[in-house]
């Protein structure tokens, strides 16, 4: 939950540093925190359910458990969170590209954009990459005399993979040996390469990661927008494991590493495929051979010979031998498999034009002239678009599958990762994996725009989640090879964050459950239970207090609990995106406000906070009548109360009509 | 690949092709061809217009069609090759044989 929290909380940027007292106080609350929380849900577990009410007790009991390894790994976050001592001054010559990613924002926005990076101090090349190839933007980067880059022919037909392909199909038109990249929206300050650049002296250093902030934000952050704690004490945290991530925009990267884990995610895929379809090649020649005419002899021919080809494939893997060697052999016995067919239909076809030539000299005395030259002929006819087994389509789209050049991508080297709408989580992470360092440069260098209405910020966050949890799905930290185990931790902490719409749901129900039947999931007496679950309550708030060096995360805290329907939403939708195929439904996030009805947005909450509301007086009614019990009444209202508190962010947020609207109307 | 078959009279016949013309779809092209010209029509315009393929298979039955109603007297001729095809025959040196004509209706009283 509090990552949900620190990506959403609004505060100012008023941090100072942490002297040495404070980072001890910090360290001490961290093992407190840790240590009461195991005395509370370790009791809970052990003596205080209500089996009688298991169906309410045992969620509840795992909510608990999931919020205390949530704040565990948030503790272990915040032990290393310092701010970094300044990098040296780059030297120069370095070649810097920065980029400007852009699909559909106003051009005149990402003028503003370009215009600031062209003016960067340090020496670079700025370009414009469009993904919605408009003339507009490329006549407007001609004049701001910047680069344009758009997407070739060769991504036709083929996946995009959103801005991950945009930055990847950039990378291979480019040749810095750094790269800044930047959102559409995120106008750089001018010292940015000098500030950050620096940090690439340690030759391991891949990644430098600095703020997000925005600058359209209304006084109050009624779309909790900001997020200070995120892009300061946690992304410390991160990086004092060495595992600070890549956030998308505002960040410089280096192009070796880059393309080294183009490379290495290349053989890794090609590997797999190659692997996936020699397996799969028995079903799909069975399949073939039903569909064939049993009579034909030539396709039933060609098939046992593809079937043997794919056998010894298959062997040749399974004995080690090279995938290149492998796959080349296999194109090779399938070409001569083809190569065969079309000879022979070129031989019938010579035989019955020397017939043909008979009849019409027999006939009209003049010979048809018309030759064929077989052996230049059987080459052309055998190639791959005209090939005979293209009649096979099954075999044919098995045997693209089959081979080293990825036919099925536009380009065969993808270094920034696709398996994500977020691309760039999953990046880092195998950066990671491969050895580099990243950094966090806390400083803020580029101020962005943030969205201006709920459904777009519901939007920017459901596409957040949903793209943690496909890298979760995908690439589940926990088990990848080449990070520390502290590293693991670091990604897994963010990915568990997202889990907390199930527990918010059961946060929210154990009350109404209570007041509406009298039925408690905790078994134990009301001095008991406060006497362990105080103290965890209160160290624990204290641990976020002193993590955000004092100023508020309340609002994340209520973003990250009213938005519950987001967060189960992205986990569903994840799910069914990586097990089932399904698409994930993804939006790009809109840089201007969406008109209409805001409130239909969170139905969910609105239900909820009704339900909640009547709940209150059938309790209190329970209670006036003698059936209910008063402490447990008073915990319980006062438990719904806050939860109310909780949702009624989502008033102002559906009402918010917008940073420049409402600065006019001040 | 289906086919029909159109009767313009005076032993002239348009086939109608669609689909793709390859190694599997060749032998019923043979056979149309055979059971057309069995029918007394040995005068057949091939309309290519809906094949948007065709390999070596295919254009052997082609020009095994051509042979067949040469046999019987006739002729066949083709119309309204799609790119791919055009491609094919002129790879082949075979666009000398079968000359390609506009339209299949037409094709034997230019």
């Amino acid at each position: 939950m509090l990552e949900t929290n620190a990506r959403t909380s609004r505060t100012d940027r008023g941090v100072g540093e942490r002297g040495p007292v404070g980072f001890a106080l910090l360290r001490v609350l961290v093992v407190a925190t840790i240590v009461l929380g195991l005395n509370y849900v370790g009791w809970r577990w052990l003596f205080s359910l209500n089996w009688h009410a298991w169906w309410i007790a045992i969620p509840l009991v795992i909510a608990e458990t999931y919020s205390l390894i949530d704040v565990a790994l948030f503790g272990m976050t915040m032990w290393r969170a310092r701010t970094r001592p300044r990098p040296p001054v780059p030297e120069d010559g370095l070649t810097v590209d920065v980029f400007i990613t852009t699909y559909n924002e106003p051009i005149e926005l990402v003028a503003e954009t370009a215009r600031a990076a062209r003016d960067i101090h340090y020496p670079h090349s700025t370009w414009i990459l469009d993904d919605g190839a408009r003339d507009e933007m490329r006549i407007a980067a001609n004049e701001l005399g910047v680069g344009y880059i758009s997407r070739g022919d060769e991504w036709k037909g083929r996946p995009l993979h959103a801005k991950a392909g945009n930055l990847n199909n950039a990378l291979l038109a480019t040749e810095g040996e750094f790269l800044l990249i930047l959102d559409a929206d995120q106008i750089p300050r001018p010292e940015i390469l000098d500030a950050a650049l620096g940090y690439f002296a340690d030759p391991k250093v891949a990644l430098v990661q600095t703020p997000q902030e925005f600058g359209n934000v209304a006084t109050g952050d009624p779309l909790g927008s900001q997020a200070p704690l995120f892009y300061g004490p946690i992304q410390q945290g991160k990086d004092g494991w060495n595992a600070a991530f890549f956030c998308g925009s505002n960040a410089l990267l280096r192009r070796e590493a880059l393309m080294q884990l183009g490379l290495t995610q290349y053989v890794r895929e090609v590997e797999r495929a190659v692997l996936v379809a020699l397996r799969g090649a028995d079903r799909v020649i069975t399949r073939a051979r039903r569909t064939a005419d049993p009579n034909d002899v030539m396709v039933n021919a060609a098939l046992d010979e593809i079937a043997l080809a794919v056998d010894t494939a298959r062997t040749a893997v399974k004995q080690g031998q090279p995938i290149a060697r492998v796959t080349y052999d296999l194109q090779h016995q399938i070409d001569s498999v083809s190569r065969a067919m079309v000879s022979f239909d070129l031989h019938l076809l010579e035989m019955d034009l020397a017939a043909i030539r008979e009849l019409d000299a027999a006939a009209s005395g003049e010979p048809l002239d018309a030759l064929l030259d077989v052996d230049t002929t059987v080459d052309t006819l055998a190639m791959r678009q005209l090939s005979p087994l293209g009649a096979l389509e099954s075999v044919q789209a098995l045997l693209r599958t089959i081979d080293v050049d990825r036919s099925d991508e536009a380009v065969p080297l993808m270094p920034l990762a696709t398996i994500s709408v977020t691309e760039d989580m999953a990046t880092s992470m195998r950066l990671h994996g491969l050895g580099w360092k990243t950094v966090y440069h806390h400083e803020l260098l580029a101020v962005g725009l943030a969205p201006e209405d709920l459904g777009t910020m519901l939007k920017q966050r459901l596409r957040w989640a949903q793209g943690t949890m496909q890298v979760l799905l995908r690439e589940n930290p926990l088990v990848q090879r080449g990070m520390s185990l502290a590293q693991r931790l670091m990604y897994f902490s963010t990915m568990w964050s997202y889990l907390s719409g199930f527990a918010a749901v059961v946060y929210f129900g154990a009350p109404v459950v209570f007041l509406c039947f009298g039925v408690l999931p905790v078994d134990s007496s009301a001095a008991e239970f406060f006497l362990r679950f105080l103290p965890f309550m209160v160290v624990n708030q204290l641990l976020f207090m002193v993590s955000s060096r004092g100023v508020s995360t309340w609002r994340g805290q209520q973003y990250s609990l009213a938005l519950f329907p987001i967060w189960i939403r992205a986990v569903t939708s994840a799910v069914a995106n990586v097990f089932f195929a399904r698409p994930l439904g993804f939006v790009v996030t809109s840089k201007t406000r969406q008109e209409g009805d805001q409130w239909g947005l969170v139905r969910v909450q609105l239900v909820l906070a009704a339900v909640l509301l009547i709940s209150t007086v059938i309790g209190v009614t329970r209670l006036v009548l003698g059936v209910g019990e008063p402490i447990g009444t008073l915990v319980n209202v006062a438990w719904v109360v806050f939860d109310l508190v909780v949702l009624s962010v989502l008033v102002p947020a559906a009402r918010f009509q917008g940073f420049a609207t409402k600065e006019e109307s001040a | 690949m289906e086919y029909t078959v159109e009767d313009l009279g005076g032993g002239v016949a348009v086939l109608h092709l669609d689909g793709r013309l390859n190694m599997v779809s060749a032998a019923r092209l043979r056979e149309a061809v055979t059971s057309t010209v069995a029918l007394g029509h040995t005068r057949i315009a091939v309309d290519l217009a809906k094949v948007d393929f065709m390999d070596s298979s295919g254009l052997g039955a082609l020009i095994s069609g051509l042979k067949t109603t040469r046999q019987a007297g006739g002729d066949l001729r083709i119309a309204a090759p799609s790119e791919q095809v055009k491609l094919v025959l002129q790879l082949t040196n075979m666009e000398r044989v079968l000359l390609a004509h506009e339209h299949a209706e037409t094709a034997f009283s230019g």
